[in-house]
């Protein structure tokens, strides 16, 4: 008990030293990730989280290795952290290379010079169409993005429900719109819809607009440059609000997994869906009996020319100090082999190179491959052909809420109007 | 013992309180967490307020745009008014149902019906579980073709779609928050409950009062401080509310909060950072309210004390 004050003294020295310890706990890592200075290999972020694309990518990215000798080291963050990320990743310490989608969503990084351009890359390479070419070119005219696959969006439904009732592929609207009534009387939806996660329904939206209106209204009004109370859009929501009774009901309470369930359990008619949405919802028996046709004609002047197909692929960050590296290795992505090399393994995209073989195909991947290269012009979907901020916080809400109450349609397009100017004039 | 109790008075006594080291030691030791909470807690407080007056989208530059953020958000969000709404709706569902609902349970609990330990811990079990699980959970029972709630009122043909309904979808959820609000506020109140003095109650029941007299009386009075905690709980819990309605639809189509128009804003690709932070402005603003009052009603508490 004497010594009782000096163990006090040693009791605070030690917390003292446990005090400077803890802090250089806390700062070490930071220091030791400053330290480890610039390795051999070149690194690649990658969103492909999932257990199938990331498998497939592993193989490729190992063929790569195997071909040229060097070392890929490969990043995988999980696919919608990724995506929430990406802004803080691009400031931070990017990776030299990393996955991302084509059009707006790479131009508007392009724009705040946060990535390489590769116009020289583009300059070799021949597989590409003209459309591919578009999408990965920034607003500057110089190329940012290599391509490796899409997944086009149309009309899905089950050969077997339209061989047993006598349905024909619709061509027109009218057709279209004809087809859904008699599916209701036949106690089918002839739609089936999921829009809880609030993206599934934008499919829809932009392929009426694009059949109503063309792809370049369709693009510039993504692009803010139109104004949402055109009567030209208000045509498209009115076109979808005539189509409304024939969708299943309740679609803000639904995902589009249990939408393309209905799908499958002959329960709807058909979905507007891409290509790997409703095959992972079918089984394996099943899946030889899915079909698409392409979203029908609306009017005439535009046809059946636009393709929405996503296209993911490759971006090489403007502070990797590997360009030339890297480089390289975006050349390998951009070979038929490589794209080969993957869809072996996936099975529900198709390869965007000319000359990528299609002996892996499956039916649907072979039709697919066709729609698209007959496409006169490629959409990207909404949330990536328009800003980010704007698909998610204003279309998704616009969207579900048109989904509550299709008759308020000039309401609607006055609130997204409001809300777009806001957004755009913000940068 | 003695010995040293008297050396440290004696020292306590002297001229000088602390010796130089004492001080810098006193010095590190409150310096460093002031440090951590200014550079934690203050330091991103006062950026957000900053940051609300300004477009930034965490790329680019960082724009002034004075209060154009607040008026956007005021008369050009559609989101704002029903999240205000629902956070509020939130606050008085967990406070005049949950929070009382718990209360009559841990009393009934307390006064030692049959199977009081079953009915505890079967109460309680919820507590346990994160708001997030409970949302899956609530996506189960809820669900139009798939949940377990229309399977069981056999609607086939014409189901209810609970929660996509943007009129029923909020009472849903605040029904499966309550669900797990309730077992805490009845563990708490248990607690309390258990600490009153028997002899009050007899004392009353001498005075010939009845038995909810007693209790509003007596037995709540002295639950002061378990009340407090109670309500401080409750505040809490209704303006954090957040991972059920983001597990179930990200928020969205009726079930908006302002939390979840903070993170909308904040995270993601093409972040309006400077927009999101005037979200969590009013947030805080909200939040502030509570705080100051809680602090002011504590600070009286201890003067009279």
């Amino acid at each position: 008990m004497a010594q009782s004050s000096s163990e006090h003294r040693i009791s605070r020295r030690a917390l003292l030293r446990g005090t400077a310890a803890g802090a250089g706990a806390v700062a070490l890592p930071t220091l030791l990730t400053a330290c480890g200075g610039p390795g051999k290999e070149v690194k690649i972020g990658s969103n492909a989280s999932d257990a199938v694309p990331r498998k497939a990518f592993a193989e490729v990215f190992k063929a790569y290795e195997k071909k040229s000798g060097k070392d890929v080291k490969v990043n995988t963050v999980d696919h919608e952290s990724f995506q929430e990320n990406i802004n803080r990743y691009l400031k931070g310490t990017p990776d030299d290379v990393f996955m991302w989608f084509a059009g707006y969503r790479m131009q508007f990084f392009a724009q705040q010079g946060l990535l390489a351009d590769i116009s020289d890359l583009w300059d070799g390479f021949d597989g590409f169409s003209g459309a591919l070419k578009k999408q990965s070119t920034g607003e500057d005219g110089k190329q940012y993005f290599v391509p490796y696959y899409y997944y086009p969006w149309a009309v899905f439904y089950r050969k077997s429900v339209f061989e047993q009732r006598g349905y024909e592929i619709p061509k027109t609207f009218d057709e279209y719109r004809a087809l859904a009534k008699r599916m209701d009387k036949d106690g089918l939806d002839a739609f089936a819809f999921g829009d809880k996660d609030g993206w599934p329904a934008m499919g829809t939206f932009d392929y009426l607009n694009m059949r109503a209106n063309g792809y370049d209204f369709h693009i510039s009004l993504m692009s803010g440059k139109e104004s949402w109370t055109d009567p030209k859009v208000k045509n498209v929501f009115d076109l979808w609000r005539g189509l409304m009774p024939y969708h299943q009901k309740g679609a803000n309470g639904r995902t589009w997994q249990e939408a393309a369930q209905s799908l499958a359990q002959k329960k709807s008619g058909m979905a507007v869906f891409g290509l790997p949405h409703p095959g992972q919802q079918f089984s394996d028996a099943d899946r030889s009996d899915l079909d698409f046709f392409p979203f029908p004609e609306i009017d005439s002047g535009y046809g059946q020319d636009a393709v929405e197909a996503p296209i993911d692929g490759f971006l090489l960050s403007k502070k990797s100090k590997k360009q030339k590296e890297a480089k390289e290795l975006l050349k390998y992505l951009a070979t038929p082999a490589a794209e080969e090399k993957y869809l072996m393994r996936d099975p529900n995209n198709v390869a965007v190179h000319k000359e990528a073989s299609t002996g892996s195909y499956n039916a649907l991947q072979k039709k697919a491959a066709e729609l698209v290269s007959g496409a006169k012009q490629i959409s990207q979907f909404m949330d990536r052909d328009t800003r980010p901020d704007f698909a998610s916080q204003v279309m998704i809400r616009a969207i579900q809420q048109f989904i509550n109450k299709p008759d308020d349609i000039d309401g609607l397009t006055k609130d997204i109007e409001s809300q777009k100017k806001t957004i755009f004039a913000a940068s | 013992m003695p010995l040293k109790t008297a050396r440290r008075a004696g020292r306590r006594t002297g001229p000088r309180k602390f010796s130089n080291r004492d001080l810098a030691v006193i010095g590190v030791l409150l310096g460093i967490p002031i440090l951590i909470d200014l550079a934690l807690i203050w330091g991103p407080t006062l950026a957000s307020i900053g940051l609300s007056f300004t477009s930034w989208d965490g790329i680019g530059d960082i724009k002034w745009v004075g209060t154009d953020n607040y008026q956007a958000l005021f008369s050009d969000y559609p989101p704002f008014w029903p999240a205000v709404r629902n956070n509020v709706l939130w606050l008085a569902f967990l406070g005049l149902v949950a929070t009382p609902f718990g209360l009559l349970l841990a009393v009934l609990i307390d006064r030692g019906v049959r199977f009081s330990r079953v009915y505890q811990s079967t109460i309680y079990m919820p507590v346990v579980l994160s708001l997030a699980i409970v949302g899956f959970m609530a996506q189960l029972v809820f669900s139009r073709d798939q949940g377990a709630l229309n399977a069981v009122l056999g609607n086939e043909d014409n189901p209810v779609d609970w929660l996509g309904d943007p009129d029923l979808n909020i009472w849903m959820v605040l029904i499966a928050a309550a669900w797990r609000h309730t077992g805490y506020v009845m563990i708490l109140y248990l607690a309390g409950l258990k600490s009153v003095d028997a002899s009050l109650k007899e004392a009353a029941a001498i005075d010939g009062a009845g038995e909810v007299q007693t209790f509003f009386r007596i037995v709540l009075p002295t639950l002061r401080p378990v009340n407090v905690i109670v309500l401080v709980i409750t505040v809490i819990e209704a303006l954090r509310a957040f991972d059920i309605v983001y597990a179930i639809n990200h928020g969205r189509n009726g079930l908006e909060l302002l939390s979840v128009l903070v993170t909308d804003n904040i995270i993601g690709e093409a972040s309006r950072i400077g927009f999101g932070s005037a979200v969590a402005v009013v947030l805080l603003t909200v939040s502030l309210g509570f705080i100051v009052t809680y602090l002011v009603q504590e600070l009286r508490g201890e003067k009279k004390g």
